[in-house]
């Protein structure tokens, strides 16, 4: 086990026209308390100016929350512009099972529903980015 | 738990219920008569037996002639007033055809670019008898200016269209996120729609206060109702500034209240908000009218407990969130629908939350006496807790120096965002019950089959077709004119719908309409969180 130089960061971005954001800062202060640094866009985020906040603060995981069910088109567009720098893209929100596959393949690497526990999240961001948080918040 | 051992009850707004409640619970607590002063019981003497409720579901999606034939299926259906859903890009004032529109026309609601759309959504719909309520917050000058020039065309002055507005900007910012302009011109924007329908639109309700989105994003019901009333008096008070007496505004005003929770304390938050609103509007605002004094109010909408897993479920809540809405006092209700935590409802969804409204007024005695929990020594106890709560949450709000400072500080928008990530962390540790989910929940079940409703991206591309056709049409000199005249109205103090009015006949846009006051007012600046 190495000491890792710093916990994961992460990025919660609100791409598109959707404003329901109590599910992001939901997630956002799960991660927090999980022992992240999470920066969070705000509304309205185009998804380059997601790439750009994503390179900029030099996060290693990058979330999306879209809930108005125009997720294909802003998760192709973040991560084409994130291709090659190595950082995840996950997707969270109302997603269709059948939209799975082509998230996939044009990059997202996992989808959190509603509901999904924040261990699990957190988890899956800890294995993703091989970096433990110190100490989390007691819950 | 161990049955003998009784256990402590406390409602989501902080008080404790107990176990049984007598006479001496009640003991000071007459509620008075339904249609009376503080209209504790109801607004009207009779309620629903001289007239249910009215049935409005939300509706509308793809271009204005699909959503046409969604109005007439529900008006055949027994629905007897409309409520539109727009799509995204209209909410925020931006044109099928922008760039930054791309998956979004006609996805969440009807795509409406220029007043051909609102002609065409209300074709053979009489604008003077079916009254139509607009889910619409920035733009909402434009939209009232169209649904008043079709109105118009079917041959239906302003002074004869029913409608409401839901023209509640500062919950946007709050919850829900269909903001464009800073708050200060945001309110200026209320208060000019609130003006202009006193005045000539008469029958025209101009603002629905929502409750409803602050609960959604975190608010207790007590909470709810007391940040909604702080939102309420903030349009109140600039139509007021702006030299309409108090009788002429404070019944345009009316409030969209959520419904998911404990039954009996959204009855006592609906009963104690008509209370205390009474009070606000006689006792402060020195209304003279009765009729100002009375919160009128739409209720049914529940998303918030709605569930994902086992989503027929949600047809059951739906049935008891319509009864908590009737004993409430609810004037109009809006069902949420069981597929709504997958997607805008389908036709069939849709006409299954009518038919629970209708099975409830016409077939189970909901309309037969007014106020049926009133002197019960509950409901009237919890009544007069929940005020107390109210009043304390309003006091809340103002140490926070107000409303719109509250907002533009992101402190209400913080205090909300941390209630919604504790109530999610009750909720999976399994203190809050929710049946199918971490109650009696079926191990390894498969994901839920449910016919959604399936977006149609041809009938967007079709719109953003009829859009640029419109445009190659129209006069642009007579549209650059009556920009201009916008343009002059915002950076001044008139009122912006006449000149709003002009440029919708002339067929411009609501992204051009809407980008002329943003050249003028500016953007809101979303606090850090």
């Amino acid at each position: 086990m190495k000491n890792p130089p710093r916990p994961p960061r992460v990025l919660v971005a609100k791409p598109g026209l959707d404003g329901h954001d109590r599910g992001a800062k939901v997630v956002v202060q799960a991660l927090r308390d999980a022992g992240m640094e999470v920066i969070y866009t705000g509304l309205h985020a185009s998804p380059e100016a997601v790439v750009k906040a994503a390179i900029e603060e030099d996060v290693d995981v990058v979330g999306l929350s879209v809930l108005s069910g125009a997720h294909l088109p802003v998760c192709r567009r973040v991560c084409e512009g994130l291709r090659g720098t190595g950082k995840a893209v996950v997707l969270g929100g109302v997603v269709p099972q059948g939209d799975e596959a082509e998230l996939r393949a044009m990059g997202v690497e996992a989808v959190f529903r509603m509901g999904a526990p924040f261990e699990e999240i957190a988890g899956w961001i800890r294995h993703r980015t091989g970096k433990s948080s110190p100490s989390p918040a007691s819950k | 738990m161990d049955p003998s051992q009784d256990r402590k009850v406390v409602a989501e707004s902080g008080f404790e219920i107990k176990p049984v409640y007598t006479a001496a619970d009640a003991a000071g607590l007459d509620p008075g008569r339904p249609g009376e002063f503080p209209f504790t019981r109801g607004i009207h003497p009779q309620m629903y037996r001289k007239q249910p409720w009215t049935m409005r579901q939300y509706a509308g999606f793809g271009t204005p002639a699909q959503t046409n034939e969604r109005f007439r299926s529900l008006i055949a259906h027994g629905q007897n007033a409309l409520n539109v859903a727009f799509d995204l890009p209209t909410q925020l004032g931006l044109d099928s055809d922008d760039p930054r529109a791309e998956g979004e026309v006609g996805r969440v609601g009807m795509a409406v670019d220029t007043l051909d759309d609102m002609e065409r959504a209300f074709e053979g719909i009489p604008l003077g008898k079916v009254s139509t309520a607009l889910t619409i917050n920035a733009p909402a000058l434009v939209m009232l200016a169209m649904h008043v020039a079709a109105a118009e065309k079917q041959g239906v002055p302003a002074s004869e269209v029913r409608g409401t507005l839901q023209n509640d900007i500062l919950k946007e910012f709050i919850g829900r996120g269909a903001w464009i302009y800073p708050a200060g011109p945001s309110v200026r924007l209320v208060a000019d729609s609130i003006e202009f329908c006193a005045k000539s639109a008469p029958k025209y309700n101009a603002v629905s206060v929502c409750g409803y989105h602050l609960r959604e994003s975190g608010a207790t019901p007590a909470e709810e109702m007391a940040l909604a009333f702080e939102i309420a008096r903030a349009y109140l008070d600039a139509a007021i500034a702006r030299g309409v007496a108090v009788d002429d505004v404070a019944g345009k005003i009316t409030f969209n209240l959520n419904v998911f929770g404990n039954l009996w304390e959204q009855v006592a938050k609906f009963r104690a908000g008509r209370k205390r609103w009474a009070s606000i509007v006689r006792d402060e605002y020195r209304a003279k009218d009765p009729k100002s004094a009375q919160l009128r109010m739409l209720a049914g909408g529940g998303g918030g407990g709605l569930t994902i897993e086992e989503p027929e479920n949600n047809i059951v809540r739906g049935a008891y969130y319509a009864l908590a809405a009737a004993l409430g006092g609810a004037q109009t209700m809006a069902l949420c629908c069981y597929d709504e935590a997958y997607s805008i409802p389908t036709e069939k969804a849709s006409l299954l939350s009518l038919r629970t409204m209708q099975i409830l007024a016409e077939e189970v005695g909901l309309c037969d006496t007014a106020d049926p929990l009133g002197g019960s020594y509950f409901v009237e106890a919890l009544t007069a807790e929940m005020e107390k709560k109210i009043v304390a949450a309003e006091k809340e709000v103002r140490a926070l120096g107000g409303m719109v400072k509250a907002i533009e500080e992101g402190t209400i928008q913080r205090k909300l965002a941390r209630q919604a990530y504790e109530s999610e962390k009750r909720l999976r540790a399994g203190e809050t019950p929710k049946v199918g989910v971490n109650r009696h929940a079926v191990a390894g079940a498969p994901a839920p089959k449910v016919e959604t409703h399936a977006y149609d991206s041809a009938s967007a591309d079709r719109k953003i077709g009829d859009l640029r056709d419109l445009r190659a049409r129209r006069s642009s000199a007579e549209v650059r004119a009556s920009l201009d005249a916008v343009r002059r109205a915002a950076g001044g103090t008139a009122n912006l719908v006449p000149p709003i009015l002009e440029a919708v006949k002339a067929r411009a846009t609501v992204g051009e309409i809407c980008g002329t006051l943003k050249d003028v007012f500016g953007e809101f600046q979303e606090p850090r969180f």
